[in-house]
């Protein structure tokens, strides 16, 4: 009985270990391959290119995820309100709901899946490949070369392919109500504008950059520490998206509770 | 150029190279024989740094320990250093060209004409011109190891590190790319080590041979010693026979027991 407590507890302390240390390990990666942003060789080009790769290719997913929200928080805002007759407030509920909430967190998801995933598969598949050995051995460091662009890309690419979600979101969320639903459209905006604040706008921003912060530091150190197999890639790939998916939730949760 | 002292590599409980101590010469041809899964390719990984060393030192023209070296002072040891990677590794994002020229562009300012120019010249050498535009997916196994090689060679390094570059090449490539490693040895006094299963050549080839065998090293010396060498192990070896004292097989436990066991098991 003891034996078995003492291994239940044994096993509880090790995996608790290991998480840490490989906390430990994505942060150390994650935070001193961005230290080489302001060391020479200055890697722009290749910075613009993945913003380029990860946003441009994100742009089409997110609007179409941005419009879809705006239309169903506005059927759902309007099925709620008109029960209290308080149909005017629409325009706000929306706006707030997608700036402070769902703009940045269903943003942040599309990126995980469209971006976040082929991150950790490139850098695995480089890593079994021995690619990443080879750019070692021509003297270029794949922390600078690899792992510092997708990392400053995501950072820049969601905070502005989340504007886009956000734009979208509202200007779909006025058609259904304003032209489908017959929420007057002075009042739609009026309230909008007084009831969304600088605040408002603030959390979502700082949101945005830490959840681009997560994405890249999470699918990159994936890739990086992948078991140099096949299979391995393949978890690691899973992996990554659960795990940036899961912080994404939480660090919702801690920022807007920090905030209110 | 390096000298090796103690060096050893564990990964777990197995022991890929065991404690060795070793010379690489400068401007000399080192080749690096014994059975798959000896430690060759560790042994190369450890003296190019990519592997972490279990215990060992591994000094680098006498004076900086590759073993315990900084990164950015790594880096800057790389530059004088190429590899020809066992299965290729070209990047496989870049075609060709951009793979031969990478790492010029990569560390050098030169003009894109003087870079083609350059690049033109070693895939000449290799017989891959004319290839430039293909990606390494487009590539057979040979034709890549043959880029791989313009590669590791375009800035013209000190030391180059060779993982079997005959292997997967046709007899005429492979006498071609033989041969340039014994021209650049001598013209271009570059230091090679060369990892190769071709007995022939690289006894044809080497100043030193250094032979491996379970990550120890068995014999060493000049070809003409390692040919006349008296150990029964060495003559198999190069002789290519099949029985010997090295057994074919490297399971620990009898091979009548384990087939006892899958019976009982079954
Ligand atoms: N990353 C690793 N993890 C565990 N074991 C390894 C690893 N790399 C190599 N080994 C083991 O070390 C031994 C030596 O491998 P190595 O690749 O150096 O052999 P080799 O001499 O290059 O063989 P070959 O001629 O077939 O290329 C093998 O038994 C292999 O199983
Ligand atoms: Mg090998």
């Amino acid at each position: 009985m003891v034996n078995l407590l003492i291994e239940v507890l044994g096993k509880l302390g090790r995996s608790t270990l290991l998480t840490l240390q490989r906390m430990g390990d994505a942060n150390i990666l994650g935070f001193s391959a961005m230290a080489m942003l302001v060391q020479p060789p200055w890697q722009g080009r290749h910075i613009v290119q993945q913003v380029y790769a990860l946003g441009v290719g994100s742009l089409v997913i997110i609007a179409i995820t941005g419009a879809f929200t705006g239309m169903v928080l506005a059927l759902q805002g309007y099925y709620m309100l008109a029960k209290f007759g308080s149909e005017s407030l629409l325009g706000s509920a929306i706006a707030l709901s997608i700036i402070r909430e769902l703009g940045p967190v269903l943003g942040a998801f599309m990126m995980i899946g469209r971006a976040g995933s082929s991150i950790t598969a490139e850098i695995g598949i480089m890593r079994v490949t021995e690619q990443l050995d080879a750019l070692q051995m021509m003297a270029v460091n794949p922390k600078a070369r690899i792992i510092m662009p997708r990392i400053i890309a995501t950072v820049i690419a969601l905070p502005l392919l989340i504007a886009l979600f956000d734009v979208v979101g509202l200007a779909a969320g006025y058609v259904i109500g304003v032209d489908l639903l017959g929420v007057n459209s002075g009042a739609f905006i009026a309230e909008m504008v007084t009831k969304v604040r600088m605040e408002d706008l603030n959390i979502g921003w700082i949101k945005t950059i830490v959840f681009g912060l997560l994405i890249g530091i999470i699918c990159t150190w994936y890739g990086y520490r992948a078991e140099p197999t096949t299979e391995g890639v393949a978890r690691a790939t899973t992996q990554a998206v659960v795990l940036s998916s899961v912080s994404v939730l939480i660090f919702d949760y801690i920022l807007t509770s920090f905030f209110l | 150029m390096i000298k090796v002292q103690n060096l050893s590599r564990r990964f777990g409980e197995f022991l890929a190279v065991a404690p060795t101590d070793l010379h690489i010469h400068k401007q000399k041809t080192t080749v690096i024989m014994g059975g798959s899964g000896s430690g060759k390719t560790t042994l190369l990984r450890l003296l190019s740094g990519l592997e972490q060393a279990s215990t060992g030192h591994i000094w680098f023209d006498n004076d900086s320990d590759l073993t315990c070296m900084a990164a950015r002072h790594l880096y800057a040891l790389r530059l004088r250093m190429g590899m020809v990677f066992q299965y290729s590794a070209l990047l496989n994002s870049l075609n060709v060209y951009e793979n031969v020229s990478f790492p010029l562009h990569e560390h050098t300012n030169l003009d894109e004409s003087l870079i083609r120019t350059m690049v033109t010249m070693k895939l000449e050498q290799v017989g891959m011109r004319g290839f430039e535009h293909l990606m390494p997916s487009e590539l057979s196994g040979g034709m890549a190891k043959r880029v791989a090689f313009a590669r590791a060679l375009i800035t013209d390094p000190e030391l180059v590190f060779f993982d079997e570059p005959t292997s997967g090449l046709d007899p005429i490539a492979a006498a071609v790319v033989t041969r340039l490693i014994q021209q650049l040895t001598v013209k271009t006094k570059m230091t090679s080590v060369v990892v190769t299963h071709d007995v022939a050549a690289g006894l044809a080839i080497a100043d030193w041979v250094i032979l491996l065998w379970q990550g120890r090293v068995i014999a060493e010396g000049t070809a003409e010693h390692i040919a006349n060498s008296s150990d029964a192990r060495v003559q198999q070896f190069i002789q290519g026979k099949p029985d010997g004292p090295i057994p074919f097989s490297r399971s620990d436990t009898p091979y009548l027991e384990t087939l006892m066991q899958v019976d009982s098991h079954g």
